[in-house]
């Protein structure tokens, strides 16, 4: 997003405040060399075990219900995240046998939400994790209507209502701790690290075992690439992703409408006021002539 | 004449205070037919609101993870200010075309036009999960500028402001404040200006709010141009609301309304649907050029399909056509007919884009609760009791003071 607010302000005249807010994250997903690269987590479908037990470890350390006993994946049943619990598993019959699919916020590399958020409480950090910033949020869900996953959920029953999604724990990663899900995960089907590092292994098991993976890594290019990235042995559409993510920054959709309104603001008022002259003189003569 | 004097005269000599306390006591019957059904109706929706203050918005509306704008968003804020776009439609034609013949009705249409955006940046308020933290955008400890309500947000707060400037000479008669109406007067056309760009950008806004939704909203309603098809239909939309609320002024506050403007009136709707007629031609003709461009053929044989034709035809070709021929025949009750489909199809077409073809798809569907519904007509009720309090008072339909009149030249 660092590019486009940037972009935005220029066209305004406010070159000077940009430059103030910081370095520019770049357009391409990972960062140069002396910046923070951006984290991510791989999700290996073809280990999870369906256990939940990142479901229940994310419940604890962001302090929400989690899981009821009886609530278990089971093929057929679409469980999702909401108020009470950031992340779900669900169990999915494919071609190739049943997989577990772990879903939560992907921590997008331009993230919708941010670009919709009008109070910045959605925020992009230098290290990739998408955050939610409660002493800034008015409460107004554009975020939900703009995310492509669906994936801030909202407090309806509460008169102080937050937002509630995956924040790849960045408070964890900040203290060199892992994100709760990485570390109390048996089957290790959840891996933290740099995006860039990800991506390579992801293509690396692919390459080593063929016939196990199908080739394709989900988030490397969906939304314009996102934080957290899958792999799976069957096309992801049999384990209910939705595949018709468009593969550009859903940011960019509301670019040129943004980018026209400088325009139309020093435009617009000059025509006016010329119309405006213009039949004012035309009515005075026509008064003269009457 | 000193200034006391100049206050003082209009009000019969009566003081400030006393002045303002005698107007804000009611005027008129007590019992019409719409104070029967408003005043139950805004009780129980100020219930409502206190329910939802004190439980939070699950409580009382049935919004949800999926569909989280309802009602209040998508009729109160997106339809309305679409309804409200006679305002800056009638001031183009007013103050920047210099054509006098629709003077009369430029303040009402800009009072209508105010007090809408105030009563519907009221509903938005109403729908914020964290109403206290509506400062945040506007004193600037955090500015999302690349963000399209961002800029909603802010043109609305400055065409709040435009659009009191332009009304505000009213105000100064009502009041008998002779400087103040000059100075004011002399800033109409700056106003007029800075609310017309707003206008524009605004209205196309609110259909750039759904942009980013675009898998969400169904094939035949999302594309990438409905900016511009919200734009282009607030210009109809708002005029036929003037036709409407025009018929229905002109047998209501009858006694305030001169003979020479009666008679006017109808050249004026005569106008208009030569105006609404061609708008509706440009708004339908993009449609189409959407839909073909948009190879959706295949989505009409559809539930969703069958509804987009009803709209398209039904509300927008066939009062399209009942405009060309009013204006053809010189017919003014077809013309306010039309006006009237006109309105229900923007409603139709605001509510599917916003929450009907939003998640079409969605396992639960979203319906608003009976509260959500009476709230927004709370909302509507008492802006109505507003806009009827101030035309009993201010200039609005009436002739200005002969002061005024005098100043002008
Ligand atoms: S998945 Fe949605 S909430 Fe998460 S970063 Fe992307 S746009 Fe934001
Ligand atoms: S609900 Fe909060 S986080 Fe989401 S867009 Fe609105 S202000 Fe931003």
């Amino acid at each position: 997003m660092g590019v486009d607010r940037r972009f935005f302000l220029k066209a305004l005249g406010l070159t000077g405040a940009a430059i103030g807010t910081g370095k520019p994250l770049g357009a391409s997903p990972v960062v140069s060399e002396d910046e923070t690269e951006f984290h991510g987590i791989l999700f290996d479908s073809t280990w999870c075990a369906g256990c939940q037990g990142c479901e229940i470890a994310c419940a604890e350390a962001h302090g929400l219900e989690g899981p009821a006993l009886e609530d278990v994946p089971e093929v057929g049943k679409k469980r999702k995240a909401n108020e009470y619990r950031r992340t779900v598993v669900n169990a999915h019959e494919t071609s190739a046998g049943e997989f577990f699919v772990k879903t939560q916020c992907m921590q997008c590399a331009q993230p919708a939400c941010v670009s919709a958020c009008l109070t910045k409480a959605m925020y992009k950090q230098k290290d990739g994790s998408v955050i939610w910033r409660e002493e800034k949020c008015m409460g107004c869900r554009y975020c939900m209507i703009s995310c492509p996953f669906d994936a801030p959920k909202f407090e309806y029953h509460s008169t102080n209502p937050k937002i509630q999604k995956c924040d790849m724990c960045y408070d964890r990663v900040k203290e060199g701790l892992l994100p709760a899900c990485v570390e109390n995960c048996p089957a290790e089907a959840v891996k933290f690290g740099s995006r860039r590092e990800l991506i390579a292994e992801a293509r690396q098991r692919i390459a080593d075992f063929p016939g196990m993976y199908h080739d394709v890594i989900y988030g490397e290019h969906e939304a314009g690439g996102t934080g957290w990235l899958y792999l799976s042995s069957v096309p992801f559409e049999e384990l209910g992703f939705n595949t018709k993510v468009q593969k550009k920054p859903y940011p960019e959709l509301t670019k040129g409408f943004l980018y026209s309104v400088p325009s139309v603001f020093v435009l617009a008022p000059a025509v006016l006021l010329g119309i405006h002259s213009a039949t004012k003189n035309k009515s005075n003569q026509d008064n003269e002539n009457e | 004449m000193n200034n006391t004097t100049a206050i003082e005269q209009p009000r019969n000599g009566k003081s400030t205070w006393k002045f303002l306390a005698e107007e804000l006591k009611p005027k008129g019957k007590p019992f019409t037919w719409f104070n029967i059904i408003s005043v139950p109706v805004i009780t129980a929706g100020i219930v409502i609101i206190i329910l939802r203050f004190i439980h939070g918005l699950g409580y009382v509306s049935n919004i949800d993870q999926e569909v989280p704008w309802g009602l209040w968003k998508g009729f109160n804020v997106v339809t309305g200010v679409a309804f409200a776009g006679g305002a800056y439609v009638l001031t183009f034609i007013v103050y920047i075309l210099n054509v006098q013949k629709f003077k009369s009705i430029v303040r009402v249409t800009v009072l209508n036009g105010f007090l809408a955006y105030v009563f519907y940046a009221g509903a938005l308020v109403l729908d914020l999960g964290r109403p206290l933290k509506i400062i945040n955008p506007i004193i600037g400890n955090s500015f999302g500028a690349n963000s399209v309500l961002f800029l909603i947000a802010w043109h609305f707060l400055l065409y709040m402001i435009a659009q009191l400037i332009e009304f505000s000479p009213a105000i100064a008669e009502w009041l008998g404040a002779k400087r103040a109406r000059k100075i004011l007067s002399g800033m109409t056309i700056g106003a007029v200006i800075m609310g017309i760009t707003l206008s524009t950008l605004h209205q196309s806004g609110l259909g750039a709010l759904f942009l980013m939704a675009s898998e969400k909203i169904h094939p035949l309603w999302y594309n990438e141009f409905i900016p511009i098809l919200f734009l282009v239909s607030s210009v109809f939309a708002g005029l036929s609301m003037v036709i409407f609320e025009g018929s229905i002024s002109k047998r209501v506050f009858a006694d305030k309304i001169s003979e020479k403007n009666k008679t006017g009136h109808k050249g004026i709707i005569h106008t208009f649907s030569q105006i609404c007629a061609f708008a509706m031609f440009v708004y339908f003709f993009m449609h189409i050029i959407v839909f073909v461009h948009g190879k959706n053929w295949a989505y009409l044989n559809s539930r969703m399909g069958v509804w987009y034709l009803v709209e398209m035809i039904g509300f927008v070709l066939v009062p399209m056509v009942m405009f060309f021929v009013s204006y053809r025949k010189v017919n003014i009750t077809l013309a306010k007919v039309a006006a009237i489909v006109t309105m229900l199809g923007i409603v139709i077409n605001r509510l599917n884009v916003s929450i009907i073809a939003y998640r079409w798809d969605a396992e639960v569907p979203y319906y608003p609760t009976w509260m959500e519904v009476v709230v927004t007509f709370t909302i509507i009720f008492i802006e109505v009791w507003v806009f009827r309090w101030v035309v009993n008072r201010m200039p609005v339909y009436n002739e200005s003071p002969a002061w005024a009149k005098e100043n002008e030249h």
